[in-house]
């Protein structure tokens, strides 16, 4: 616990030491808005859904910058060899790497209240979809953040991380599109709804909170810290 | 207190550590020395569990490095080569963070911080992020940061580069003073400097040890041959011909040779006098003796000799 908290504190830190936090919250929040308010005037209807059905994409770009430098700046100028050598297990210092940008997202997602209560104040939303949309923004950010992380344990250029970390992601997420799903053959259709990422997410956006969907999520979340782990333990052997 | 047997690690069809063995106990300071590319880092890597090997074992303190590699990394501190640091992280948040994970208990963080800047001199750079640091300072901070738990066991890769003068000799003092009671790996390349610290040597090549023992012993196994060095004024193709057949003498070489005479460096059989029959043999050919100096063999003598690459030694210094 005392080394995942003391990783988690240089991480989150970090974030805040470099721009790149304040870039994230800045532009989630402006983009955030103006799907929102574009919504707005267009419908003039106070209505939550344009947002929420636009995060996943937007997600797409964000998080996998949030998530680049986490093993990918290490083993570049070297830190790791240090890091890797304390007293820590491998998993302690995934955990807390992802701890601290999951809690980089809380925060934003957080600061972007500021939308649901605009909403209220303008008229009388409905508030199971609006709860159900934040926490689906948790989970599926979450496993967006976790496919990031793994993307930086691959490789030390973080640049490289962020394309991986995006196509994977948009791997995951494409695959649970009616896009693909309409030209898939039949048999895979039911797998490859059940693994996309946004189908779940929309199911939440409704208000349901599903078992299956959180199920789904949380497993989504451990495979790939899972995989990072492996990963990280797999390069000693280089 | 570390035994390393056979320890094997290849990078594709590179060896960069070829069946080493070794050992070592609390109260002795190992230098690694050896030429670039010769597999001291990639050693002590395997030994602070960094990387693993492709055969042999190391134990630490009774635990080996494969199977309890967090016990092991709790007893040793570790400056990895050219000491890689978070540029972002204040000096003090920096060595906060090390002692959290270190395990060193709350209330004595801040006796354990103070101690460790005080030996490292990093006093003036407290309140500075790392990546405001010098180089030198880096270092410092890099060893700071491996002393701060009081580990019996101390690693450092090539500690003293990039240090100014003064701070090499503190270095060097630091080490000397922890390795009488607990145990020193570090590696250099700076020859003077493991005669000056080291109670053992080892001599590294292609990932092999080709020496090991305490300087005197290694500077005796060149002892059996002496060198003089000896600059004789007369005709040189006459003083080379006599040379050749002086039996005394096993091996020559010019050194130097202008109108004025001729420097040669000879070597020959320890034990002979060398000196004194070169002086009778000069005034009996009615030659000048300008100079006559008997040369030490020094511990450079050896690495080149082991290492076989007159390039790998840089200029010993302070
Ligand atoms: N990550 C790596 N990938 C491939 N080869 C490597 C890697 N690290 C080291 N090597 C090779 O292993 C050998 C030993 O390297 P090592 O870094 O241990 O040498 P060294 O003795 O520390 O040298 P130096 O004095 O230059 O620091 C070299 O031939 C090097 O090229
Ligand atoms: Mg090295």
């Amino acid at each position: 616990m005392n080394n995942i908290a003391a990783i988690f504190k240089k991480e989150f830190r970090s974030y805040f030491n470099s721009p790149i936090a304040y870039i994230f919250i800045t532009f989630f929040l402006a983009l955030s808005a103006w799907f929102f308010f574009r919504g707005f005037f267009l419908v003039g209807q106070a209505v939550m859904r344009g947002f929420f059905s636009w995060v996943p994409w937007i997600f797409l770009l964000f998080i996998p910058a949030v998530t680049m430098k986490l093993w990918a700046e290490e083993k570049k100028i070297g830190t790791v060899e240090i890091l890797m050598t304390l007293p820590i297990k491998d998993y302690e210092v995934v955990i807390g790497k992802y701890l601290a940008s999951f809690c980089l997202l809380g925060v934003t997602i957080l600061l972007s209240l500021s939308i649901p209560i605009t909403v209220a104040y303008l008229g009388e939303p409905d508030g199971g979809p609006i709860l159900g949309g934040y926490i689906g923004l948790c989970l599926m950010g979450g496993a967006y953040l976790a496919i990031g992380m793994f993307a930086s344990t691959i490789t030390e250029n973080q640049i490289v991380a962020f394309i991986l970390g995006i196509v994977m992601c948009f791997g995951l997420l494409i695959i649970g599109e009616d896009i693909v799903l309409f030209n898939a053959p039949n048999w895979i259709v039911p797998i490859f709804s059940y693994l996309g990422l946004g189908a779940h997410f929309s199911s939440i956006l409704r208000g349901v909170i599903d078992s299956r969907d959180l199920i789904y999520y949380f497993s989504v979340i451990g495979f790939f810290l899972y995989l990072s782990v492996l990963m990280i333990t797999v390069q000693k052997w280089r | 207190m570390i035994e390393v047997i056979n320890l094997t690690k290849r990078y594709g069809a590179t060896v960069a550590v070829d069946n080493v063995s070794f050992d070592a106990k609390a109260g002795e300071v190992l230098g690694f020395l050896g030429p670039n590319g010769a597999g001291k880092t990639t050693t002590m890597r395997i030994l602070t569990c960094y990387l693993s090997a492709d055969g042999g074992t190391a134990k630490v303190d009774g635990y080996d490095v494969f199977e309890d590699s967090v016990e092991v990394r709790k007893r040793i501190g570790y400056l990895p080569e050219s000491a890689p640091l978070y540029t972002d992280m204040g000096v003090i948040d920096y060595l906060k963070f090390i002692a959290q994970v270190r395990d060193i208990p709350k209330s004595q963080r801040s006796q354990r911080i103070k101690d460790v800047v005080d030996i490292c001199g990093l006093e003036k750079m407290i309140q500075k992020d790392v990546g405001e640091l010098s180089k030198g300072y880096r270092q410092r901070l890099g060893l700071a940061q491996s002393l701060i738990h009081d580990p019996p066991i101390l690693v450092l890769d090539e500690p003293t580069s990039g240090l100014d003068p003064n701070q090499i000799i503190e270095i060097r003092n630091l080490i000397r003073e922890i390795g009488k009671e607990k145990m020193v790996i570090f590696s250099t390349h700076i020859l003077s400097e493991v005669s000056a610290t080291c109670s053992r040597i080892l001599i590294i090549n292609d990932g092999e040890i080709v020496a090991n023992g305490t300087p005197d012993e290694l500077a005796g196994r060149a002892r059996g041959e002496e060198v003089v060095h000896i600059s004789i004024r007369g005709p040189r193709e006459d003083i080379e011909a006599k040379l050749e057949e002086l039996s005394l003498v096993s091996d020559f070489k010019r050194v130097k040779s202008d109108d004025d005479a001729c420097a040669y460096q000879i070597v020959s059989q320890k034990g002979q006098n060398t000196a004194e029959e070169l002086f009778h043999f000069v005034v009996q050919n009615h030659w000048s003796l300008t100079e006559l100096r008997q040369e030490a063999i020094s511990l450079e003598d050896v690495f080149l000799k082991l290492t076989g690459n007159e390039s790998a030694t840089q200029p010993t210094d302070v």
